[in-house]
């Protein structure tokens, strides 16, 4: 997968999750431009993310995760 | 809505739950608002979430009272003004075996291990006590799940040291308070655990990442259940199944086919599985489940199918069998019709998508659940949860004769030329009095229930029936409707608040089953009496009109009343001055009072 078709799909989940069409995610993304993105959501996203690509990612990942950049990494490296 | 029918895209319902929640709200549909507070043991916000999709899909708009993270028992036990302000109409206690505070240790000897429960069930039960003493309101408590490990391995499960054995007797001790106490009710987060997959469901990824006590794709699995309930605690549990037959109730097609050699019975492995179907489903009959049948099909060889000598089910277990070549949706409106039962609370059972489509697309609100194939067809329907049992009563045991004794008053009816001489023969009789103590149960159930017959939609908790039953200010009137076919139980109720000398009807409903019977006029006999009684000289009824009462519009009109108001709603204000001699308006019911 590339990491334009990865963000397609991410860019599908960000707007599931938040219920906004208009949201576009790039490397830089983080959970502060992202009005409702707190941490309570985050694991509804966490979970999206994980069923969309159909990988699991452990605590170690989830926590070390600066931004939408490093989330791709990591779905690149399991896909 | 489809997205939230069992079986469900569980991921799906989480990632869109948004959307979903939006699109429930602009649907369009009548809510009842109720107030819901949540106590939890572990994190508790999709949960939340998702039960609200589930109750508005029900038509039951939560407002959330939602403790701090682990503050179900510091909620519960302290003075707490924000949730007595709150007033909830149910509580919802969340609690796993992530809030067990000690385990046995395997030093520890049976006496120990005993007050260990002990300790746990005091802390429980005060609670239980605390909160109906406080809240009169119905409590759903969490059982506990079984533990993700055993340190014991299978000896755990019958070892007293064992956390399996723990909570398994816990668990028991649970239910033993639950049988002695009423509006006390468990969501047994046990089964629907094992169900899931209980190495799934408690994943420590989300209990250390977030404190869920379950994994969160479980979460609509536990929110569906305790929905479920919390509907059937407000009356909106189905009613009956309508059920198809060819490839339903057995396999091939009978009328091409023919009686002997239609798939059902013991003798191999498919009929096996549809006379299994047959056997849960007439086990629903003593849940008090109507049963239905809406097939294509000549009616005699629907009979012949019915009378099949390997089948579980009888012609006689049904209350209506209708089979004809008319299109189903036509035949089911019918048969809820006949029945007097508003079509949407019927199930349709049948295993073509083609009339499960025109029945759902055609009747709004209609549940058809997608079955799949036989072996499927019970776990699908089960887990629905259309008949959550929370309460039985002894009417419910005798709802599937009081439909049939319907459809023979119905016979009888067509034999008459006169309604009035009909209605003669049916031999009436009513018991129509002021509330008491053992239809308490009964008339607040009637309360919740009653849609259609019902003038201001107005529901009570049981602990409101009984406390306008002691205040002096107001009416409070029951009836009891009896014929030459049955006890038709407590079918209409009645509360008027006497102010100075005008009683307001605050409540005046009937249950649908005893329609075009007088009874209403019975009861208005009643009402009229026990006024003149207390020197009342007028009667102020009020209609409120909602998307199933229009069937009421004109009740007052019909009994004499004078229309006074109406505002752009339609709501509706109406009087009626007693006259000095009142003649009763009906002479078919011999009532006793």
């Amino acid at each position: 997968m590339t990491r334009e078709e990865i963000y397609a799909k991410l860019n599908e989940v960000f707007q599931d999750v938040f219920d906004d069409d208009t949201i576009t995610v790039n490397d830089a993304t983080t959970a502060d431009d992202i009005e409702d993105w707190d941490s309570l959501e985050h694991i509804n996203l966490i979970v999206a993310v994980e069923n969309a690509f159909g990988v699991k990612f452990n605590m170690g990942q989830v926590n070390g995760m600066k931004n939408v950049g490093e989330m791709v990494d990591i779905i690149q490296e399991k896909v | 809505m489809k997205e939230l029918e069992y079986p469900f895209d569980a991921e799906q319902i989480l990632q869109k739950k948004k959307k979903l929640r939006r699109q429930l709200l602009e649907s369009g549909a009548q809510f009842t608002d109720k107030r819901i507070a949540i106590l939890g043991g572990s994190t508790t916000n999709d949960i939340k979430l998702i039960l609200e999709l589930f109750l508005l899909d029900y038509g039951i708009r939560p407002i959330f009272y939602e403790s701090e993270y682990n503050q179900w028992y510091q909620d519960a036990m302290f003075e707490n003004t924000e949730l007595e302000t709150f007033a909830p109409d149910i509580i919802y206690i969340h609690t796993t075996n992530r809030n067990i505070t000690t385990y046995p240790c395997l030093s520890d000897d049976a006496k120990t291990v005993d007050d260990m429960i002990a300790g746990e069930m005091e802390k429980f039960q005060s609670v239980w006590k605390h909160l109906a003493e406080t809240y009169h309101c119905p409590v759903i408590q969490n059982n506990f799940e079984m533990p993700y490990y055993r340190l014991l391995g299978n000896r755990d499960a019958s070892d007293i040291h064992g956390a399996v054995n723990f909570l398994t007797r816990l668990n028991m001790e649970f239910y033993v308070y639950a049988q002695t106490h009423e509006n006390f009710y468990i969501c047994d987060i046990n089964y629907i655990s094992a169900d899931y997959g209980l190495k799934k469901w408690a994943d420590p990824f989300y209990y250390h990442m977030y404190k869920y006590a379950l994994s969160v794709p479980a979460i609509p699995y536990l929110a569906l259940n305790v929905a479920n309930i919390i509907k059937s605690l407000f009356g909106k549990n189905k009613k009956g199944f309508v059920l198809d037959l060819d490839n339903t109730l057995w396999g091939g097609v009978i009328g091409d086919d023919g009686p002997e050699n239609i798939v059902l019975g013991p003798e191999e492995s498919e009929g096996q599985a549809y006379l299994e179907f047959q056997r849960y489903i007439r086990r629903h009959k003593e849940l008090g489940i109507i049963l239905c049948v809406d097939s294509k099909n000549e009616e005699e060889n629907a009979l012949l199918g019915l009378k099949h000598s390997d089948g579980a089910l009888r012609p006689e277990d049904f209350v209506m069998i209708t089979a004809n070549w008319e299109p189903k949706d036509r035949n089911f409106r019918e048969i809820a019709d006949s029945l007097g039962l508003l079509p949407e609370s019927l199930v349709f059972v049948d295993d073509n998508p083609a009339e499960r489509h025109i029945v759902t697309e055609q009747i709004k609100g209609v549940r058809a659940p997608e079955i799949r194939t036989v072996h499927e067809y019970i776990g699908v329907i089960d887990r629905s949860g259309f008949f959550e049992t929370t309460v039985l009563s002894k009417d419910d045991l005798k709802r599937n004769e009081m439909y049939k004794e319907n459809v023979e008053r119905k016979k009888l009816q067509e034999s008459f030329a006169d309604y009035h001489e009909y209605l003669l023969s049916l031999e009436m009789k009513a018991v129509i009095k002021g509330f008491e103590p053992v239809y308490m149960a009964r008339i607040a159930q009637l309360t919740n229930k009653s849609n259609q017959f019902n003038l201001t939609t107005k529901r009570y908790t049981q602990a409101e029936i009984e406390s306008v039953a002691e205040d002096d200010r107001y009416i409070t009137l029951y009836g009891k409707l009896l014929d030459r076919f049955g006890d038709n139980g407590v079918v209409s109720v009645v509360i008027g608040r006497v102010e100075g000398e005008i009683c307001h009807v605050d409540l005046w409903i009937m249950s649908c089953r005893v329609l075009k019977r007088d009874m209403e006029f019975a009861m208005m006999d009643a009402l009229i009496k026990k006024c003149m009684e207390r020197g009342v000289k007028k009667i102020r009824g009020y209609y409120y009109p909602t998307a199933k009462n229009a069937m009421v519009r004109e009740f007052y009109a019909l009994q004499g009343f004078t229309k006074v108001s109406e505002d752009e709603a339609g709501n509706t204000e109406w009087v009626f001055t007693i006259p000095r001699k009142y003649a009763n308006k009906t002479d078919v019911i011999k009532v006793e009072g």
